[in-house]
């Protein structure tokens, strides 16, 4: 297994420039076994990222990557998939690429339901400027912009895509890594546009200034804060309230929009 | 007349670069709608389908620049078309196009600005945009039709170069040209040269993606085609990766650079006309040339020797021609539907040999050919 899962990673590269504590290497991990289950081909296989700290991933990884400008890692994505439909295209994006300036193309992958399969690292802030906040920074959070607490309601990225059209939605977070690892494989199985939602650390630029103690103390928050979609079904609003549901969230069947471009070319 | 030229035929401009397009062998297409472009989307949205080519109205600009780039990188011949607010939206995307070396056509149908300014009326407003809208020291190629028939061969020219360089190519056409139908006379299938960018032998052992060849342009594979690379439009080494060390950064800006630079007797393309004994030389591009052409004719049958110069090619700007036409004119005058963009170029590289001067309107309306006319009169 060990070979298995190395092989995906450019040994060369390595180390990463992430911070201690920071939860982008579990994800980055969850990834290449994910990638060793399902037999990922690295020769048709691409992986595209946006600007950030967690899209710096796609550096490591041994694949056609391709490392975009900030939020339109999708838009570049739908010109691969589109161009060669064989190719499975992996996009990984921070919350603030994925939710803000790239929001535009996120709902629009979702919409034409690509496929693509989207991993969203979610950890809550601006991490590569800094800790800015993000459209996923809970409110009354502090952010080297919200010194007193943001004021502004967050995203829930999962609802938005599948609001928008997506077909699979799901999260997990760096505490639940074989659920990650599991939800990913799923999404890459998955015929459309999916996006996998991964609640990760940021120790140094939205730990520290919200007392949420080490990169250790944010998993035991994700662990208890992280709650499965079986168990949130029976608890109330009220008792849901602070906490995100993890797992499986929404899986659809829709016809995938390359596939249905090429029936119009073959109808001509 | 149809025995002797077959595939003569009316056609509009923007439809020339359509089909220019698909006889360079453009298979991609990603836009967003903007008058006076539109007709180019509308078109490919038909055809390419035809050919087995792609299609897609992406949901900005700033996507359909991306999509473009994407595609370009599995290998497909890409483009896209737009005016000005769209064309500041591709701005940052261009960039990427130009740091990370991919092919690719960007037509922009000049229309009045600055802003939504009059989305109908012509202007040549983004002559500097052209060159430096994109963020950080680029390099760029942009080429200027004066005509229906010059935009579909333009256009085939242009993927000629984006391949052959591997960097963006404009073509800064403007709302006249792009809308003006005229007789063209198409060439067979064969007779224009069509180049493809150069691929890298199988199963080379330290395949390097961004290591230049002696004219300084890198042989990159396409996607999924035998190797796997990183692009990023961070500052990278020769293997892809990024890297902010001086000495890596300082050759590959002065690369992109070079590969330009260095090769401009197979980039610049311009056209001399009645220029070798010319006292007064108009330096005109795009559908202002026209105009310029014709004053340069009624000039001459009123005993005045007038000639026109015209940069098809109008980055990387002309520097050698226009030195030479200074050192032989009494003046220059530079006709255009803007303040004065190009001009202060011609002067620069002029070094103060000839008086040059702006005939400027920015009414909306294309310059006629007695205003440049008065202007050759009064020197
Ligand atoms: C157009 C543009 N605007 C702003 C930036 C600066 N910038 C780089 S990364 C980033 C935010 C990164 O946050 P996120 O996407 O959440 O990823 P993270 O670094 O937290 O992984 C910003 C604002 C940029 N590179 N490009």
């Amino acid at each position: 297994m060990q070979q298995e899962v190395q092989k995906y990673l450019r040994y060369d590269k390595l180390p990463h420039i992430w911070c201690p504590g920071c939860g982008n290497g579990i994800v980055l991990g969850a990834l290449i076994r994910a990638f060793a289950k399902i037999g990922c081909n690295q020769d048709n296989t691409v992986i595209v990222s946006g600007i950030g700290c967690s899209s710096r991933a796609s550096g490591y990884l041994d694949f056609n990557t391709l490392h975009t400008t900030h939020g339109r890692a999708l838009a570049f994505a739908t010109g691969i998939k589109f161009a060669r439909p064989e190719l499975k295209v992996f996009v990984l994006m921070g919350d603030g690429d994925a939710g803000a300036i790239g929001g535009n193309h996120l709902i629009h992958a979702a919409r034409r339901n690509i496929d693509l399969t989207a991993i969203i690292f979610n950890n809550s802030i601006y991490g590569m400027t800094g800790g800015q906040y993000s459209p996923l920074t809970p409110q009354n959070s502090r952010a080297s912009t919200a010194s007193r607490g943001t004021v502004e309601r967050p995203f829930d990225l999962a609802e938005l895509a599948k609001a928008a059209g997506a077909t699979y939605t799901a999260r997990a977070t760096t505490y639940h890594t074989s659920l990650l690892t599991k939800l990913i494989c799923n999404g890459a199985n998955h015929k459309g546009f999916s996006l996998i939602e991964t609640v990760t650390a940021c120790p140094v630029a939205y730990g520290r200034r919200n007392k949420m103690g080490s990169g250790y103390d944010m998993l035991m928050w994700q662990k208890e804060h992280g709650i499965p979609v079986e168990k949130a079904k029976k608890l109330t609003p009220e008792e849901l309230k602070g906490n995100f549901i993890i797992g499986e969230l929404y899986k659809t069947e829709a016809p995938e929009f390359t596939e249905a471009y090429q029936q119009l070319i073959e109808r001509i | 007349m149809s025995a002797v030229l077959p595939l003569a035929r009316l056609m509009q401009g923007n439809e020339a670069i359509a089909e220019g397009a698909l006889a360079a062998g453009a298979r991609f297409f990603a836009g967003y709608p903007i008058t006076p472009s539109t007709e180019i989307a509308e078109i490919l949205s038909d055809k390419l389908p035809t050919l087995g080519g792609k299609y897609i109205q992406m949901e900005d600009e700033l996507g359909s620049m991306a999509a473009v780039i994407g595609a370009s990188l599995t290998g497909l011949k890409s483009m896209t078309a737009t005016s000005g607010p769209g064309f500041s939206l591709k701005q940052e995307n261009l960039g990427f196009a130009a740091m990370a070396e991919v092919p690719c056509v960007v037509v922009n149908v000049q229309r009045f600005g600055p802003s939504t300014g009059i989305p109908t009326a012509p202007a040549q407003g983004d002559v500097m945009q052209a060159r430096w809208g994109t963020h950080g020291d680029h390099s760029i190629i942009a080429l200027c039709p004066d005509s229906v028939q010059e935009s579909y061969s333009l256009t085939v020219k242009a993927f000629n170069l984006s391949e052959r360089f591997r960097t963006p190519v404009i073509i800064l056409t403007d709302e006249v040209i792009g809308h003006l139908r005229e007789r063209v006379c198409l060439p067979q299938p064969g007779d224009l040269p069509v180049v493809d960018r150069k691929k890298p032998p199988a199963g080379l052992k330290d395949y390097k993606p961004y290591q230049p060849g002696e004219d300084g342009v890198p042989v990159v594979a396409n996607f999924c085609e035998g190797y796997r690379f990183h692009v990023t439009s961070l500052v990278h080494d020769e293997s892809g990766a990024p890297s902010t060390n001086p000495v890596v950064t300082d050759k590959l800006i002065k690369r992109l650079h070079d590969k330009l630079m260095k090769n401009l007797d197979e980039i610049v393309l311009s056209e001399f006309c009645q220029t070798d004994d010319a006292e007064i030389v108009v330096v005109a591009y795009g559908a202002v040339s026209r105009s310029a052409r014709r004053a340069v004719k009624e000039a001459r049958a009123e005993g005045i020797k007038a000639g026109l110069f015209r940069p098809i090619t109008i980055w990387p700007f002309p520097e050698k021609e226009i030195a030479s036409l200074s050192r032989k004119a009494r003046a220059i005058i530079v006709p255009e539907m803007n303040m004065g963009q190009y001009r202060l170029e011609v002067e620069r590289a002029a070094q103060g040999n000839t008086r040059v001067t702006g005939v400027n309107k920015v009414t909306g309306e294309l310059i006629t050919p007695s205003e440049i006319l008065a202007a050759i009169k009064s020197l």
